[in-house]
C-alpha cells in the first residue's frame, strides 16, 4: 500500500492536474495506487488530447512511480505491448528492448521492435512532461533536491512552470529555494508586457549574479523605453562590479589554495633546513611516500574511502618520519657542517627512493580517490563556489601548521630542538642529547612532508616524480620566508601562491611560475635572509 | 637610505658629486699628525646598542692598545673601521681625505687599514708562502692578479717578512698545519705584506706561550712608528708591557684614555672592572 | 709553453691520451675497414666525441665548485644554452629540406603558423655569428646572475639552490612554444655544418676531434687560472672568503670572473655535443641534469681538474653500459653513487691516488 506523504508540498502537484484539466476539475480524481493503474492505462490511447488529460491523471495521482514513467514518456522511452497492451519501459539493447512493467516494475526480458508500439508525444506534451517532473521533483522532501530542481528550470519556464512555482512559493519553507524561485519569477516578469512589472523586476534583480539575468538586462537595456533602459544599465552596472570582486575572491581563493599546497610541502622543510640547517633534497619523495601511502591504505580499505583519508594522516606521518629518521642516522648525521655534500648525499637518496617507488608500484600515477565528503562545492552564490577540497586543504594546512607551532614552541621536544639549533655544544652541556634530538627533529619535517603528501594525493597526479615538482618550489618558500622562521614559510607560501594566480590571467600558468621565480631569484639578491630573518648578532 | 634622503643629498649645495672629487686611495693625507678619525659613531643589532656615540683619534705612529670587559663593542668597533658593519650614524676618516663610511671592505684594505682576526683567519689549504704571497699589495684586480708574477724583489720581500715572524724555515708548510701561535705571526706577516699605514690586531696574543708573546710585543713596538697600530687584547700583562697609551672601551664609547698607570687609577674604570 | 702543467701528472696523462686519441682515432675509424678487429666504428667516435664535451663540462663546473667552493646547480642551462645557439644555427641549415620543405622557417615554425623567423634567431645563419652566441649568451647569462648575486654576498646552500631555480625557470620557459624554441621536441633533424653532412663519418670524426681540442684548450685555460695568483686566490675565497676581502681583493669581481668563463666553457661543451647526438630538447635544463654532472665531478675528485674529466668519462660510461643493459637500475646505481662519493670519498677517485702517493 502506498504511504501518503501528506506533507503541504504535494499539493501544487494536485493542482497542476487541476489546472491542465479543467475539464477534470468538477470529477476530483481518484487518488492512489489504482488511480496510477488507471492513469497508466490511458496512456495507451490515440489522441493527443485523450493523452494530455490521462498526464494530468497521471501526476495527480500521487504515485511513487509517476516520475519514472514520465521521463520514459519524455525520452520515448514509453511503449506497450502489442498483445497484452501492457505498459512497458523499453531499453534498446542490440536485438530489439529489454523491458520492464510499469505498473509491477518487473523485467519482462527481451521484445523485439514489431512488439511493441511506442506512446508518442507532441510538443505541448512535452512541455507537460517537464513541467510535471519538476513539480514532482520540487515536492521532493530534501531541499537540496528541490533547488536543484528549480535551477534546472531556468529558461525552461512555460506558463505552466510560473504557475508550478508561484504556488509552490507559497508553501516553500527553506529559504534558499525561496530565493532561487523569486529570482526565477523575476526573470520571467523580465519579460512581461506591463512596464510596472518589468521596472520592478529590474529593481530586484540588481542583485542577482545568474547568468540568465545578465542575457535578459542586455535586451532591456536596448529597449525603446527610456526608464527600462536606464534602470537595466544600472542594474547591469551593479551587477558587473558584483561579479569583478567575485572573481577577484575567487582568484584569491585558488591562491590561497596554491598557498596552502606550498606552505604544506614547504614546511616540513622550513624545520628540517630553517631550524637544523640540513638541506634535504628528498624532501619531495618524503612528501611522495605520503602520497603514496595514502593509496596503499585506500588499497588495503576499499570500501571506507571517506575512513582511508583520516587513516592515512598518521600513517603517512609515521612512513615518511621513519624514512626521515633513518636518513638522518645513516647519512645526514655524517655530514653536519657539510651542507653541499648534504645536499649531494640527499640528492643521491631522493633518486634512490624514486626508483624504489617506480619499481613497486610502477612508473605509472596511481590514481588516489577523493571521498565523498571531500567532492563537490560550496556555492556562496552564482558567481562564487568553492571547490571542497581546495577548502579543506586550506583548513588542513592552517591545523598543520598551528599543531607544528605549538609543537615547536611549547613542547620539551620543541624546546630541545630550538636549544641544539641555536647552540649545538652549549645545549649538549645542559644535557640535551643533541643527536636524539637531531634525529627527531628530522623525523618531525620528514613526518610533516608525509602529511603533505596526504593532502597533495587529493589534488595532484600521485606518481614517482611528483616530489621533483614540489622540492625547488619548496625551497623558493622558505628562503623567501626567511630560513628558520615558521611564520615566514606560512606568510611566503600565502604570498607567492596568491601571487602565483593573480598573474595567471594575463601571464599563464607556465610564465606566471617563471616569474615568481625570477621574482624570488632577484628578491634573495636584494634581501638574502628572507623576508622575515631570524634575529641575531650578525656574524 | 631612503629615496627622499637620497635626493637631498644629491641637491646639497655644500659639496661637489662623488664623481667629480673622486676619492684617491692611495695617498692617505695625514697632514694634521691624526691617521684615523672616529667621531660620534653609534650602532645598534636589534635593538643592542654595541657601539654608542663612540668618539677616538690616532695619531700617525701611535701604538694604542684598546680594552674593555666582553661585549664592550671592541670587534664590532673593528668591524666598522674596516668597512664590515655599516654603522647607523657618525662618521670615520682615514686620514683628512678618505672616508672609510662609504667604502667596501676591499677598497679600504687597498687604502692602507689592515686587520687581523680575533680568530687567526689564514689561508690553511696554502702554503706560508702563498699566504704572504697572496697577501702583498700591488694591484689587485683580477686580470693583473691572474697576469702577476713575482719578481725578485718581492720575493726578499716575503722572505723577509717570513724572517720577520720567524717562518723562515717553513716556506712551503702548509699554513693549516701551523700552531696556533704560529698562525697568528702569519696573521700579522699577512698584515705586513699589505704595507698598511694603520694596523688594526684583534687579540694578538691569545694562546700563545710567554716566550711567543713577549716576541709579539717587540713585533709589534718596532711596527709602530712607520707604522699606526691599534691592539685590542685582554691580556693586562701584554698591554702593559707594550702600551704607551691606553683607551677603555665600555659599553660602546669610550670611558678612559691615557697612560696604563693613569686610566688603572681612574675610577670609573675600577667600578667597571671591579664592580659597584 | 706548458707551463701550467708543470707538476700536473694528471693533466699531462690527460693531453698525451687525448693526443693519441686524435691521431689514432680518426685512422681506426677511417682507413682500417669496417669487420678489422682494430676498426673504431662510427658510433664509438660520436660517444666518445659526446663524453670529450661532457669532460669539457665536468671541467667548468669543478672550477667554479671544486676551486672556488661554489655549488652550481645551473651549469646545466650554460650548456644547454649554448646547445641552444648551436642548434639555432643548425636548423637553419636545413633549409627546404625539412618535412614542410619550407625554405626559410624551420618546420616547428611552420607547424605554428608562424609566418616568419623571430627576431632573435636573425643571424643564426651565420656560422660565426652563432658560434659567438654560443659563447656570449652563457656568458651574458651568468655575468648577470653572478653579478646580482655575489655583490649582495649570497652564498653557500642558498647559491646552489637559486642556481638551481634559474636552470628550472628556464626549463619551464624553453617548454613553452611561444618561445620560439621547439617547445617539448626542441631543435632537431639537422642536416648538414658548414656544408658537411652531419651524417658522414669524416664529419663525425671531425667533430670528435674538435671535441678533443676544445677540452684540451679548456683543460689549459683552467689549469693556467689554477696555477696563477688568482688561482690561488679563487681557492682562499673558498677556504674563507672574509679574509680575502680584508687583504684587499675585490671578491664578488673575482667570483663573476671565473663564474662567467666558467660558463662560458660549459657553453662550448653545449655547442660540441649537439652536432654530435642531432637534438637539443628543454630536458637539457632539468635540475636533475645538472645536479648529475656535479656527481661526476665529486667521483672524479674535485679541485683536481682531471679528476673532473675521469669523472665525466667513467659515470657516463657506466651511464651507456647500465641504461642499455639494465635500465631500472642506473637510477639505484647513480643514487648511491651520490650517497656513497660524499660519505666516504669525498675527494674521489684522484684523491684516492693522491693519498696513495703520500703514503709510498
Amino acid at each position: 500500500m502506498l504511504s501518503f506523504v501528506t506533507k503541504n508540498r504535494f499539493l501544487p502537484v494536485w493542482l497542476l492536474g487541476l489546472c491542465l484539466l479543467p475539464a477534470l476539475a468538477s470529477a476530483t480524481p481518484p487518488v492512489g495506487s489504482d488511480a496510477f493503474a488507471q492513469a497508466v492505462e490511458r496512456l495507451q490511447v490515440k489522441s493527443y488530447k485523450e493523452r494530455e488529460a490521462a498526464v494530468a491523471a497521471l501526476i495527480s495521482s500521487q504515485d511513487e512511480r509517476v516520475k519514472p514513467v514520465l521521463e520514459a514518456m519524455l525520452n520515448a522511452r514509453l511503449f506497450y505491448t502489442k498483445k497484452d497492451k501492457i505498459t512497458v519501459i523499453g531499453i534498446k539493447t542490440k536485438d530489439g528492448f529489454s523491458i520492464t512493467g510499469v505498473l509491477d516494475q518487473k523485467s519482462l526480458g527481451n521484445a523485439s521492435k514489431s512488439q511493441l508500439k511506442k506512446i508518442k508525444v507532441n510538443n505541448k506534451l512535452r512541455r507537460i512532461l517537464r513541467a510535471g517532473i519538476a513539480a514532482l521533483t520540487l515536492s521532493d522532501p530534501a531541499p537540496e533536491v528541490r533547488l536543484s530542481a528549480v535551477k534546472q528550470m531556468y529558461g525552461k519556464l512555460g506558463n505552466a512552470g510560473i504557475q508550478i512555482l508561484t504556488t509552490h512559493f507559497e508553501t516553500e519553507t527553506d529559504s534558499k529555494v525561496r530565493e532561487e524561485i523569486q529570482t526565477l519569477l523575476h526573470i520571467h516578469d523580465l519579460s512581461s508586457d506591463d512596464r510596472n512589472t518589468v521596472l520592478k523586476a529590474v529593481a530586484a534583480l540588481s542583485k542577482s549574479l545568474h547568468p540568465e539575468v545578465r542575457n535578459k538586462l542586455e535586451l532591456l537595456k536596448d529597449s525603446t523605453d527610456q526608464e527600462i533602459s536606464a534602470a537595466s544599465g544600472d542594474a547591469l552596472k551593479h551587477i558587473q562590479e558584483q561579479l569583478a570582486f567575485y572573481a577577484k575572491v575567487k582568484t584569491a581563493f585558488f591562491g590561497l589554495s596554491l598557498g596552502s599546497v606550498l606552505v604544506l610541502a614547504a614546511i616540513g622543510l622550513a624545520i628540517t633546513f630553517g631550524v637544523m640547517g640540513v638541506i634535504n633534497m628528498a624532501h619531495g619523495e618524503l612528501i611522495m611516500l605520503g602520497a603514496y601511502t595514502t593509496y596503499v591504505i585506500q588499497q588495503l580499505m576499499p570500501q571506507y574511502i571517506g575512513m582511508s583519508l583520516l587513516v592515512a594522516i598518521p600513517a603517512a606521518f609515521l612512513v615518511s618520519g621513519a624514512v626521515g629518521i633513518l636518513i638522518e642516522r645513516l647519512v645526514i648525521r655524517h655530514l653536519y657542517g657539510r651542507p653541499l655534500e648534504t645536499l649531494l648525499a640527499t640528492f643521491g637518496i631522493s633518486l634512490i627512493l624514486q626508483q624504489t617507488v617506480r619499481t613497486i608500484f610502477s612508473p605509472l600515477n596511481r590514481s588516489v580517490e577523493t571521498p565523498q565528503w571531500m567532492s563537490g562545492f560550496l556555492e556562496i552564490n552564482p558567481a562564487l563556489s568553492l571547490t571542497y577540497n581546495r577548502l579543506y586543504i586550506i583548513l588542513f594546512c592552517l591545523l598543520v601548521f598551528a599543531v607544528l607551532f605549538l609543537v615547536i614552541k611549547k613542547t620539551s621536544l620543541g624546546l630541545s630542538v630550538r636549544a641544539v639549533s641555536q647552540n649545538r655544544a652549549m645545549a649538549r652541556a645542559m644535557g640535551i642529547r643533541a643527536s636524539r634530538v637531531d634525529a627527531l627533529t628530522f623525523g618531525l619535517g620528514s613526518g610533516i612532508a608525509g602529511i603533505a603528501g596526504v593532502a597533495l594525493s587529493q589534488i595532484t597526479n600521485v606518481g614517482p616524480n611528483m616530489g621533483q615538482d614540489y622540492i625547488i618550489d619548496s625551497f623558493m618558500v622558505v628562503v623567501f620566508g626567511g630560513v628558520g622562521n615558521l611564520w615566514g614559510t606560512l606568510i611566503g607560501g600565502f604570498s607567492l601562491g596568491i601571487a602565483n594566480k593573480f598573474m595567471e590571467p594575463w601571464a599563464g600558468a607556465v610564465l606566471a611560475k617563471i616569474l615568481v621565480l625570477v621574482f624570488i631569484i632577484l628578491f634573495i639578491q636584494k634581501r638574502p635572509r628572507g623576508l622575515f630573518p631570524q634575529k641575531g648578532r650578525v656574524n | 637610505m631612503s629615496a627622499l634622503a637620497k635626493i637631498r643629498e644629491t641637491f646639497r649645495r655644500d659639496q661637489v658629486f662623488d664623481f667629480v672629487n673622486k676619492q684617491d686611495y692611495s695617498r692617505v693625507d695625514t697632514s694634521h699628525g691624526q691617521i684615523l678619525y672616529v667621531e660620534d659613531v653609534s650602532v645598534s643589532f636589534d635593538g643592542f646598542k654595541a657601539i654608542n656615540e663612540l668618539n677616538f683619534y690616532i695619531e700617525v705612529g701611535e701604538l694604542r692598545c684598546m680594552i674593555g670587559p666582553n661585549g664592550a663593542g671592541k670587534t664590532t668597533m673593528m668591524d666598522i673601521i674596516t668597512g664590515k658593519t655599516r654603522p647607523d650614524q657618525g662618521s670615520v676618516w682615514f686620514g683628512q681625505n678618505i672616508n672609510l663610511l662609504k667604502m667596501t671592505e676591499p677598497e679600504i684594505a687597498q687604502a692602507g687599514v689592515g686587520r687581523k682576526f680575533q680568530k687567526p683567519t689564514v689561508f690553511e689549504h696554502h702554503d706560508i708562502f702563498e699566504n704572504l704571497e697572496m697577501a702583498m699589495a700591488g694591484n689587485k684586480g683580477v686580470w693583473s692578479t691572474f697576469r702577476a708574477r713575482l719578481s725578485s724583489e718581492q720575493h726578499d720581500q716575503i722572505a723577509s717578512v717570513m724572517e720577520i715572524i720567524g717562518l723562515s724555515d717553513c716556506a712551503k708548510q702548509r699554513a693549516g698545519a701551523l700552531s696556533h701561535g704560529q698562525k697568528q705571526w702569519l696573521e700579522i706577516g699577512m698584515l705586513l705584506m699589505q704595507n698598511p699605514k694603520l694596523l688594526l690586531v684583534d687579540e694578538p696574543v691569545a694562546g700563545m706561550t710567554h716566550q711567543e708573546m713577549d716576541k709579539t710585543g717587540e713585533l709589534l713596538t718596532s711596527l709602530a712608528g712607520e707604522h699606526s697600530v691599534v691592539v685590542v687584547e685582554h691580556d693586562m700583562d701584554f698591554v702593559r708591557s707594550i702600551a704607551k697609551k691606553v683607551s677603555v672601551l665600555h659599553q660602546g664609547s669610550i670611558l678612559a684614555e691615557g697612560s696604563m698607570d693613569e686610566v688603572q687609577n681612574n675610577q670609573r674604570v675600577i667600578e667597571v672592572y671591579l664592580g659597584e | 709553453m706548458f707551463y701550467m702543467l708543470k707538476g700536473d701528472r694528471g693533466g699531462q696523462a690527460l693531453l698525451l691520451l687525448l693526443s693519441i686519441a686524435v691521431v689514432l682515432v680518426p685512422v681506426l675509424n677511417l682507413v682500417v675497414p669496417e669487420g678489422h678487429a682494430l676498426h673504431v666504428s662510427t658510433f664509438t667516435v660520436t660517444l666518445l666525441g659526446k663524453y670529450l664535451a661532457f669532460a669539457l663540462l665536468a671541467v667548468a663546473v669543478d672550477l667554479v665548485w671544486g676551486y672556488m667552493g661554489i655549488l652550481s646547480l645551473g651549469h646545466g642551462a650554460f650548456f644547454a644554452l649554448g646547445g641552444y645557439a648551436m642548434g639555432m644555427y643548425l636548423m637553419l641549415q636545413i633549409g627546404d629540406r625539412g618535412v614542410y620543405g619550407n625554405p626559410d622557417l624551420p618546420d616547428f615554425m611552420v607547424f605554428l603558423n608562424w609566418q616568419e623567423v623571430p627576431w632573435f634567431w636573425q643571424g643564426f645563419d651565420n656560422f660565426w655569428f652563432a658560434m659567438i652566441m654560443v659563447a656570449l649568451v652563457p656568458g651574458l647569462l651568468a655575468f648577470v646572475f653572478g653579478a646580482l648575486a655575489f655583490r649582495s654576498r649570497v652564498t653557500g646552500v642558498y647559491l646552489s639552490i637559486m642556481t638551481q631555480a634559474l636552470t628550472y625557470a628556464l626549463m619551464l620557459a624553453f617548454f613553452r612554444n611561444e618561445m620560439g624554441f621547439g617547445g617539448n621536441n626542441g631543435l632537431t633533424d639537422f642536416k648538414d655544418i658548414l656544408g658537411f653532412s652531419l651524417q658522414s663519418d669524416s664529419t663525425r670524426v671531425a667533430l670528435f676531434i674538435a671535441s678533443a681540442a676544445a677540452l684540451a684548450l679548456g683543460y689549459l685555460a683552467c689549469r693556467a687560472i689554477v696555477v696563477s695568483r688568482l688561482g690561488k686566490v679563487v681557492v682562499a675565497i673558498r677556504d674563507t672568503e672574509d679574509r680575502v676581502r680584508f687583504i684587499g681583493y675585490r671578491v664578488d669581481h673575482i667570483k663573476l670572473a671565473i663564474f662567467t668563463f666558467s660558463a662560458v666553457l660549459a657553453g662550448i661543451a653545449g655547442a660540441l655535443y649537439v652536432p654530435q647526438v642531432g637534438i637539443i630538447n628543454p630536458g637539457e635544463f632539468s635540475p636533475l641534469r645538472s645536479i648529475e654532472l656535479v656527481v661526476w665531478v665529486a667521483i672524479g675528485g674535485r679541485a683536481t681538474l682531471y679528476g673532473a674529466v675521469l669523472g665525466a668519462f667513467i659515470v657516463n660510461y657506466s651511464k651507456t653500459y647500465l641504461t642499455g643493459a639494465a635500465p631500472e637500475v642506473w637510477l639505484f646505481a647513480l643514487g648511491a653513487l651520490f650517497v656513497l662519493v660524499t660519505l666516504y670519498l669525498p675527494n674521489g677517485l684522484a684523491g684516492l691516488s693522491k693519498k696513495k702517493e703520500a703514503a709510498a
